[in-house]
């Protein structure tokens, strides 16, 4: 139980705006992290502080076990946290193995005749692949080719190539269909079992549930639960995600009146 | 079961490969340039003759030149019009500096040269800092530039055109290396034949090779992917900008010391050829691909095709009829090629 990053009480204020206060959650060496909520319940915020971009304007911060502020994403690099954005940062039309090594090329030679150790560079993209469980029958093929998840993948693949501890994943199946969502969750499950911290960010507690060790709630900027798996149901996840209260009235609202079907039949003849 | 699968990773492996040629984007411009060489071959009796040869090779280094550096500031997502009437401007510049005014040669060939660089620097930066297209701010430079070429010119001499070149001090110096002619067995190559294969070279290997070249297709692929991973993309830019006028120099020079005189039209009507023998070398317009070598022999289609019409004693404006044609057939290549690179995201 090797804790990576950990955050305590943490709050943050956009001027007098409160996005979100009182969380607390820690990220550990081979676990899933997953954090759900609606759209606006704070899952950015969290991240941008998580990643680095934004200091928490109150609470705590710790870094294998170091109380730490971050501020900037290279600082969260440094230290081992690698975000995976919705759009990865990938560029369609390069080769895999260049999107791979994008912006951290391996190079060889001296001078001006410092070139690109393609050979290498090849190797290492398709091995590290691999490992991922994606065997490409060539790295040369325009990463535009790939399909969501595997694309997901290479982007996972990429972040622990380059030394992530915990890799934090914004969203990573919201844009996908159900098959390539599940194979993004297999590529989670891998990446938690090589050791590694993961981030899970989802709204989807479908997604969430199989994958996840500690599961943590938010709603309108604050948490309504943080438990480990064994304390939790999807039935009792979904539930609280929505909120009791608000799902059977919306299932009220949304039933049939008795007799109000339309007859197609009738009004077409 | 594992024979099975041994031979069908073979078979993969060879599809592999042969698409990986076809996929190439100077493929389609070679077969282009095989058939117009084979039909002008055939039917003139000029185009294959020694002088007929150095002469569409002469035609085709110029434009090439150009299409070259045009084409690795395409694939890095930008454009220059202006770069036609660079080469007329800095021509301009060492003539005027050195008939009129004395200005030593070499000195006149540094300065028009930091012209050039300063031209682009300011293109790239009007057009980074603001957000408007290149398109639209080097097409400014180009009318800039025209009109100063024009007027200047008059203002100062008082013609359009520099005479009395050869008279210069240190004249052949320069000529040697931007104008003179070799002789390979029995053939004249003109030396900016050189320079343009010497260009092709050097930018294939920067884009294909170096880590420069890796940015240079990331920032025109997915500016902001290229940002987030940490490529300094308005130093990419800003040199692809620079590199590009350093190209309308070189031409520039060729020009003026092959024929030891310029015009102040220089350039006119040329705002687009490179983009034409870019685009045709398989470089999308919307950056992020496409090849040095590819736009070389775009260029060479356009030398062959310039010349054979001539060879061939058609009018020559089927030229620009025929060259139209080309470029809608190789946007529709392209067009295909990205589609199928990018049908799943």
């Amino acid at each position: 139980m090797t804790e990576i990053l950990s955050v305590t009480n943490v709050g943050k204020s956009y001027g007098t705006v409160l996005a979100i206060r009182g969380i607390s959650a820690e990220v550990i060496a081979g676990e899933v992290l997953c954090i759900l909520g609606d759209n606006g319940a704070g899952k950015s915020t969290l991240i941008k502080i998580l990643s680095g971009v934004h200091a928490p304007s109150e609470g705590t911060m710790k870094v294998n076990g170091v109380e730490t502020i971050l501020s900037s994403p290279r600082d969260a690099l440094d230290a081992g946290i690698a975000t995976v954005y919705q759009d990865l940062a990938v560029v369609p039309l390069m080769p895999v193995w260049r999107n791979f090594f994008l912006g951290s090329e391996l190079r060889k030679g001296f001078g001006i005749f410092k070139r690109l150790d393609t050979t290498a560079m090849r190797t290492i993209a398709k091995q590290q692949l691999a490992e991922m469980g994606i065997s490409l029958r060539d790295v040369e093929q325009p990463i535009g080719t790939l399909s969501g998840g595997e694309r997901q993948a290479v982007a996972i693949a990429r972040a622990v190539y380059f030394g992530a501890k915990a890799i934090i994943l914004d969203e990573p199946t919201s844009a996908l269909g159900v098959k390539q969502a599940s194979v993004v969750l297999k590529y989670i499950a891998k990446a938690r079992d090589s050791g590694l911290g993961v981030v899970f960010i989802t709204h989807n507690p479908n997604h969430a549930y199989p994958v996840g060790d500690k599961f943590l709630l938010l709603k309108l900027g604050a948490s309504i639960g943080y438990f480990d798996k064994s304390e939790l149901t999807i039935e009792k996840m979904t539930k609280l995600m929505a909120g009791a209260d608000e799902m059977s009235t919306l299932a009220t609202e949304l039933e049939r009146k008795p007799g109000s079907r339309p007859s197609r039949k009738s009004e077409k003849e | 079961m594992t024979t099975v699968s041994t031979q069908k990773d073979d078979r993969q492996i060879m599809s592999g490969r042969f698409a990986r040629i076809l996929r190439r984007p100077e493929v389609g411009a070679a077969v282009a340039a095989l058939l117009i060489f084979t039909y002008f071959s055939s039917t003139t009796t000029a185009f294959l003759s020694t002088a007929g040869v150095s002469t569409w090779l002469y035609s085709s280094s110029l434009f090439g030149v150009l299409a070259v550096a045009g084409a690795l500031l395409m694939i890095g997502g930008e454009f220059d019009l202006s770069v036609g009437a660079m080469t007329g401007t800095t021509g301009l510049i060492v003539g005027i500096m050195t008939t009129e005014y004395g200005t030593n040669i070499w000195l006149s060939i540094i300065l028009a040269l930091i012209f050039a660089l300063s031209i682009g620097a300011a293109n790239a930066y009007i057009s980074m800092k603001t957000g408007v297209p290149s398109f639209i701010v080097t097409l400014a430079a180009l009318f800039i530039l025209q009109g100063a070429n024009l007027a200047i010119t008059k203002l100062l001499t008082g013609t359009v055109s520099i005479q009395g070149m050869s008279d210069v001090t240190g004249y052949d110096s320069a000529k040697a290396i931007f104008g003179s002619t070799l002789n390979f067995g029995g053939m004249d190559i003109k030396i900016s034949i050189v320079w343009w294969l010497a260009v092709t070279v050097v930018a294939s290997w920067v884009l294909l090779r170096t880590r420069t070249g890796n940015w240079i297709f990331g920032v025109g692929g997915a500016f902001t992917s290229a940002r987030q991973v940490g490529i300094p993309v308005v130093k990419v830019r800003m040199g692809l900008f620079m590199a590009t006028s350093a190209a309308g120099w070189l031409v520039g020079m060729l020009q003026l010391f092959g024929v030891s005189t310029v015009q102040a039209t220089t350039g006119l009507g040329q705002e687009f050829s490179y983009v034409i023998c870019a685009v045709v070398g398989g470089c999308l317009l919307t950056g992020g691909y496409g090849s040095a070598i590819g736009a070389a022999v775009g260029a060479l289609i356009y030398g062959m095709t310039l010349q054979g019409i001539v060879f061939a004693q058609w009018d020559n404006n089927w030229l620009k009829l025929f060259l139209g044609v080309l470029l809608l057939l190789a946007v529709l290549v392209n067009l295909y090629v990205r589609r199928r690179a990018g049908d799943r995201s």
